[in-house]
């Protein structure tokens, strides 16, 4: 029996509304026990001065893999998942070939295992290789292992077959995650349509090619019964959809990324490729939108979106650049100091969006610290300040906004099962 | 004024002052005047290599640049590189990169892409001018334009200057808009609204639908050129309808004011943004704005040529 002890830190737990100095016992790889009391164990991790969190959660990450070596691996973008204080992630299904059937899924598993890294949960495609045109093998990817189903990076155009898959999915108790992009609105966009689209003549994706694809699937989530969960939610109008459809028991969910609360469109300007991004950076109106939906509950999970790529796919011209921002290290610190630093919200706030939030929306056993709940736990620094250098970075994909910037709250240690699986040098 | 000249490179006019622009049109005034007077051909730029990097193609503004940079007494050289379609193959920085390592002092850009000249002064060492990127600006089209009209009317101060067209994928409107607000003029842009952008009124600009409302109190007409593959994205139903609307007619002209100046960046489309007997017609000023574009071009080299001289002596 291997028993560990986590010392003297500050325990949030928010799935248990926990915010307490307690110890954490940890026996076989499972929470034993929360005490102020200090029992005798194999090993000592003292945790004073630090936040001892559950392992935080990520609804969509790309591994690309397979496919796509270039950009990341199952391996690197793991190993970047726990440097960041992620235990588990859900992978995009947009690799080479798509995970539209279970022996494709199976292999995501299998890639998880071999890495030892984080825990991996599969997202399975919508539409057969995301093609839009024909279902996907939904039940066997579920029986594969998928945790929901996604088209990654693009809208099912056909709101006949977000329909059917919206039905079908219920009846197997998946989620959809919706890319809500109307594709003919936002075709050869580059960013959000403003004031700095006019000026520094980039093609805008208008707000409202967002907006439809969140009405329209609100209104097939209310035909069919079926949960619909928006990813990267980016505009005001979209908070308020959401707001007013979950006021009706509509099965809606959202996320946010942390890139879309840090930074506007009005960054831009400096034509930097690493801001391209899917949807695109809004302007402060809709950033301060996202905030209020986060501070209200009409949005419960953050999720980093990490999307690497390698770096001469973005040192393209804006135009053929890929959107996506490489994130799963910055995630925790960017979101602290977005929405914590400010006063919107506390550490047990944010970490609600990172924990039990996103695991709800997966039905996924994770993101709590109860008891008789795999080990699986975060320790953060909230006062260490840190500067990002990509090349300390554990992602092959170095493409983020964020290089040089100083930002404060660090991982410090990630444990899966009760083992350490990342330590801090 | 000269002495504060400090740019290596010129991008756009949104990032100068009136100081700097009237800099750049007065210099180029006295390339032009020395030109009236026999003196064409200068030593300034002896020894320097200037190269048109161009990734989209272009006759006029490239052929200009060309003549600019040898009126100085510089070597040019052409690379027109395919701008790239896929992710695949060499990058437009390293294009530059291999070009700037043959020992080019100054490139002359033009890419398909908005803010590429921008991008590629953070990858080279040498002076870059922009020579048009995407729909963003195009800085010396913009000069040429100002100092087209300042030479005819002696100052841009409180004159109205309407462009006309397509404003929404114009490199030269925002050029234009640009430099004229910051001149002093007043900037009416009219066209269809769906070649309007939305946010245009921030820029301090009037907004109008109809040429003909706004003739009449219209000092200069900047005619843009109209691209027909615009059609087919449904931003209008027809050339013809365009024309009906926009075009400037020998009735329109007569209906504006009597001095009014009818300026194009063109190519121009004859009998769609304007009818033959106008572009060869009294108002218009189309051939001046070429030739003055030469002289605009040597002022934007000269300067920017001063700039990096000083910035390597200081390093």
């Amino acid at each position: 029996m291997a028993s560990l002890l986590i010392q003297g830190g500050r325990v949030i737990d928010p799935a248990n509304q926990v915010d307490q100095l307690l110890n954490l016992v940890v026996i076989d790889g499972v929470i034993a026990e929360l005490t102020s009391g200090c029992p005798k164990t194999d090993a000592v991790i003292p945790a004073s001065g630090l936040i001892v969190s559950p392992g935080l959660v990520d609804l969509h990450v790309a591994l690309r893999d397979p496919g796509y070596d270039e950009d990341e691996g199952t391996a690197s973008g793991t190993k970047a998942a726990l440097a960041g204080g992620f235990t588990t992630i859900a992978a995009l299904p947009d690799t080479l070939p798509v995970v539209d059937n279970r022996a494709s899924a199976e292999f995501v598993v299998l890639q998880a295992e071999r890495a030892a890294n984080c825990r991996v949960v599969p997202l399975g495609a919508i539409t057969r290789n995301h093609d839009g045109a024909e279902l996907a093998d939904l039940g066997q990817l579920a029986a594969g292992g998928a945790g929901g189903f996604t088209d990654a990076t693009k809208a099912v155009q056909s709101a006949e077959i977000m329909r059917r898959a919206l039905e079908y999915a219920r009846m197997l108790g998946k989620p959809l995650l919706s890319v809500p992009q109307d594709p003919t609105l936002s075709a050869g966009g580059l960013m959000h349509e403003g004031y700095y689209s006019m000026v520094l003549g980039l093609r805008g994706i208008p707000a409202a090619a967002e907006e439809i694809i969140v009405a329209r699937d609100i209104a097939l989530a209310e035909l069919t019964g079926g949960h619909v969960h928006l990813m990267c939610l980016s505009t005001r109008n979209s908070v308020g959809e959401v707001r007013r459809a979950k006021s009706l028991g509509i099965r809606v969910t959202a996320d946010v990324s942390p890139h879309h609360l840090a930074l506007t469109d009005a960054e831009m300007a400096k034509y930097d490729a690493n801001l391209k991004v899917s949807p695109p950076l809004r302007s402060r109106e809709h950033v301060d939108a996202l905030i209020e939906g986060l501070v209200d509950g009409t949005i419960e999970s953050i999720s980093s979106d990490h999307r690497p790529f390698a770096a001469e796919k973005k040192s393209r011209e804006l135009d053929h650049v890929p959107f996506g921002v490489s994130s799963l290290e910055t995630a925790l610190a960017v979101c602290a100091m977005t929405l914590i630093e400010p006063g919107h919200l506390d550490w047990p706030d944010l970490l609600r969006l990172l924990t039990c939030g996103p695991a709800r929306i997966l039905g996924l056993k994770a993101g709590t610290l109860s008891i008789g709940c795999a080990a699986d736990i975060t320790l953060i620094d909230p006062s260490a300040t840190w500067t990002v250098d990509t090349n300390q970075f554990h992602s092959r994909g170095h493409n983020t906004p964020f290089q040089g910037k100083t930002l404060r709250g660090r991982v410090l240690q990630t444990i899966v099962g009760g083992e350490v699986r990342f330590r801090r040098q | 004024m000269k002495a504060e000249w400090s740019r290596r490179h010129v991008l756009g006019l949104e990032d100068l002052s009136a100081d700097e622009i009237t800099t750049i049109l007065d210099e180029a005034a006295r390339f032009k005047d020395l030109a009236d007077r026999g003196e064409a051909r200068h030593t300034l730029l002896k020894g320097v290599t200037v190269c048109n990097l161009f990734f989209e193609p272009s006759t006029r503004t490239k052929t200009s640049f060309n003549l600019a940079a040898r009126r100085l007494g510089a070597d040019t050289v052409d690379f027109a590189a395919a701008a790239s379609s896929l992710s695949k193959g060499e990058t437009f920085i390293d294009t530059a990169r291999n070009i700037e390592a043959m020992g080019v002092d100054h490139m002359v850009v033009r890419h398909s892409t908005s803010g590429t000249p921008y991008i590629l002064t953070q990858h080279l060492q040498t002076g870059v001018v922009n020579a048009g990127d995407g729909t963003h600006e195009h800085p010396t089209q913009g000069l040429l334009d100002l100092f087209t009209i300042r030479e005819h009317r002696g100052t841009l101060e409180g004159l109205t200057v309407a462009l006309v067209g397509d404003i929404l994928h114009s490199r030269v409107a925002r050029s234009n808009i640009w430099g004229l607000k910051k001149l002093g003029a007043k900037v009416i842009v009219c066209g269809p609204a769906t070649l309007i952008p939305a946010e245009i009124h921030r820029l301090g600009v009037e907004v109008s639908y109809q040429l003909d409302d706004i003739l009449e109190r219209t000092d200069v007409i900047n005619l843009l050129r109209i691209q027909f593959e615009r059609q087919r994205g449904a931003f209008f139903p027809s050339i013809y309808e365009y024309a009906q609307f926009y075009g400037m007619t020998a009735d329109r002209i007569r209906r504006a004011k009597k001095d009014v100046l009818i300026l194009a960046p063109g190519p121009i489309n004859r009998g769609v943004e304007l009818t033959p007997e106008v572009a060869d017609g009294p108002h218009s000023v189309i051939l001046g704005q070429v030739t003055n574009g030469l002289f605009v071009r040597m002022a934007t080299l000269h300067l920017m040529h001063q700039a990096r001289e000083k910035h390597l002596a200081s390093k």
